[in-house]
């Protein structure tokens, strides 16, 4: 199935132009534009990003994994609670998640303080969150299935048999 | 004192790889399509196989032909996957690489003066094992017009009926060549017909991307004369484990052991617990790197045909295999895209008779440096021819 082979090719590296991904597969540039636009419209693909190692850079991102646990009455739904948090731009990810807590929340800013505040000021005070628990992201060592850090380098010789 | 060299060993050459590297060394931002290996680091499973094995201190001799479930593993695998039958107790042996396979096979069958017909370009090692053992090599070379697939022609024309044992190599290092059943079968014939021994070294079979791969030892009356090389180097990504095995009929696979049990002993142990994890549970991983590969072999073939360089329609293991522009030799053309562009490609002519004007591109490497890799050839190409 093309539709298959192309967002696969996509998540590996969304910078394959039409024409590498038709080179790589069985399929022509036109199909594979084609294909891209489709799974546009249709919401399939959301958008395309970069996968940025901020360890690497000066000025450094603060980065928070944020556990929410929430009570819900009968006007208000898991899908309710999130439309309201998933609104915020210092949410990069909101999960709805099975176990001990119910969402599962990435949070973005310059400083600790910026994020300390905005839960306290925005997100703990909505009614239906009862729990937040906050926790720094340390290191990154993967995201977005890509390795971060210095990568193992290739220690192969550069001519073998 | 200087030692007095053999004659065996100094009339095998020196690699014709070795000046490369040297340039290669010197220079920085080398994107390499030179290696022979994998890019991938093998399968978890069979890491942590070998990790837990050294942890419960299995660091003792196996049996000279390998652990009896590993043979039991390997019996079972190439029945499934090749429709070959072994018996693991006589007829598979499990050696250091499929290259002490190879050394075995010449050591244990050949005799001075005998004559080893071997289809070329294929894979370096085939020739110094035949003279060191004290054989005469026949090149028998195979051709683009063929799709570098041994023809009865091409042995008649070399002379292989003559021959003693013949050497075959597919899927094909260097050429990525494959032989489909229809084209094996004449070839079988020919063995038959001519009474040659045939060695065959199968050990990209797994990496054959249009249809299946076909053993030559699978038609009728060659299983008796055919011994198959294979291992864990290339579709397993396990080159430095140093794992690989030989197939045949059990008096040949006895003499081999003879060798065997008093230069090697018995192959790395770690590295057979590996292996046995590999064949037990690695074959989605396995699937996922064919499937890796054969991405780059389009993309890489595509791009040649943009640069306008003919290249064969390689079919089989990670080698493609482009012929250079007029006016260079495949040497020259290696050695200026290599100082000029800093990518390293092996000339054809180094894999024998039939490789001349090609060059030995690998894509065993990730699809950004393919990439950046053939933007530059094509630089060089645009500027020189
Ligand atoms: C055709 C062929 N046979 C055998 C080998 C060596 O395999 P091993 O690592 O099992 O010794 C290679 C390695 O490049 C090869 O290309």
């Amino acid at each position: 199935m093309s539709e298959r082979e192309v967002l696969e090719l996509l998540r590996e590296n969304a910078r394959y132009s039409a024409a590498d991904i038709a080179r790589m597969t069985d399929l022509e540039e036109a199909e594979v534009e084609a294909t891209i636009e489709e799974l546009e419209a249709a919401g399939v693909v959301r958008g395309y990003q970069a996968v940025v190692d901020w360890d690497k850079l000066e000025d450094e991102r603060v980065r928070a994994e944020v556990e929410l646990n929430v009570t819900l009455d009968r006007e208000t739904g898991y899908d309710d609670i999130a439309e309201r948090l998933a609104r915020f731009p210092q949410v990069k990810a909101l999960r709805l998640i099975s176990g001990d807590y119910d969402f599962d929340m990435e949070v973005e800013g310059d400083s600790i303080r910026e994020v300390s505040q905005f839960i306290s000021e925005k997100v703990a005070p909505v009614p239906e969150i009862t729990q937040t628990v906050t926790h720094y992201v340390m290191t990154s060592y993967k995201e977005n299935g890509i390795e971060l850090g210095d990568g193992e380098g290739d220690d192969r010789l550069s001519f073998s048999p | 004192m200087t030692f007095e060299l053999s004659d065996r060993v100094r009339t095998v050459p020196p690699s014709g790889i070795r000046r490369f590297f040297e340039i290669a060394e010197e220079r920085d931002e080398v994107i390499s399509l030179g290696v022979g290996e994998p890019d991938f680091a093998t399968p978890w499973a069979a890491r942590d196989a070998a990790i837990t094995s050294l942890e419960q201190g299995k660091t003792s001799y196996t049996a000279n032909r390998g652990k009896r479930e590993l043979r039991e593993a390997i019996a079972d695998y190439v029945a499934d996957r090749f429709e070959l039958g072994y018996d693991p107790d006589e007829e598979i042996l499990v050696t250091a690489g499929a290259s002490e396979a190879v050394d075995l096979a010449f050591r244990a069958f050949v005799d001075p003066g005998d004559t080893v017909a071997i289809a070329q370009p294929s894979y370096i090692s085939y020739e110094p094992g035949v003279i060191f053992a004290g054989g005469e090599v026949l090149p028998v070379p195979t051709r683009e017009e063929d799709d570098f697939r041994l023809t009865v022609e091409g042995l008649e024309a070399a002379g292989a009926a003559d021959a003693d044992m013949l050497v075959l190599c597919y899927p094909n290092n260097p050429t990525g060549a494959i032989m489909p059943a229809e084209d094996l079968e004449p070839v079988a014939e020919f063995a038959r017909e001519h009474d040659l021994t045939v060695l065959s070294d199968e050990i990209y079979a797994e990496l054959t991307y249009d249809g299946e791969h076909t053993s030559i030892a699978s038609f009728e009356g060659m299983r008796e004369r055919t011994i198959v090389f294979n291992g864990f180097s290339k579709a397993h990504a396990m080159t430095g484990l140093r794992l690989g095995y030989a197939l045949g009929p059990a008096d040949a696979i006895g003499a081999m052991n003879k060798i065997h049990q008093y230069t090697m002993l018995s192959a790395p142990t770690t590295a057979q617990h590996a292996a046995l994890e590999a064949l037990d549970s690695c074959a989605n991983e396995v699937q996922e790197m064919v499937d890796q590969y054969d991405r780059r072999r389009q993309f890489v073939l595509s791009r040649f045909r943009e640069i306008g360089l003919d290249v064969f329609e390689a079919k089989g293991a990670f080698y493609c295999f482009p012929e250079v522009p007029e006016g260079f030799t495949a040497e020259e053309f290696a050695e200026e895209v290599l100082r000029e562009q800093g990518v390293a490609v092996v000339p054809g002519d180094v894999f024998g008779d039939g490789g001349e004007g090609h060059l030995r591109i690998s894509y065993a490497t990730g699809l950004e440096d393919l990439r950046k890799a053939l933007n530059r050839i094509e630089a060089f190409v645009e500027e020189h021819v």
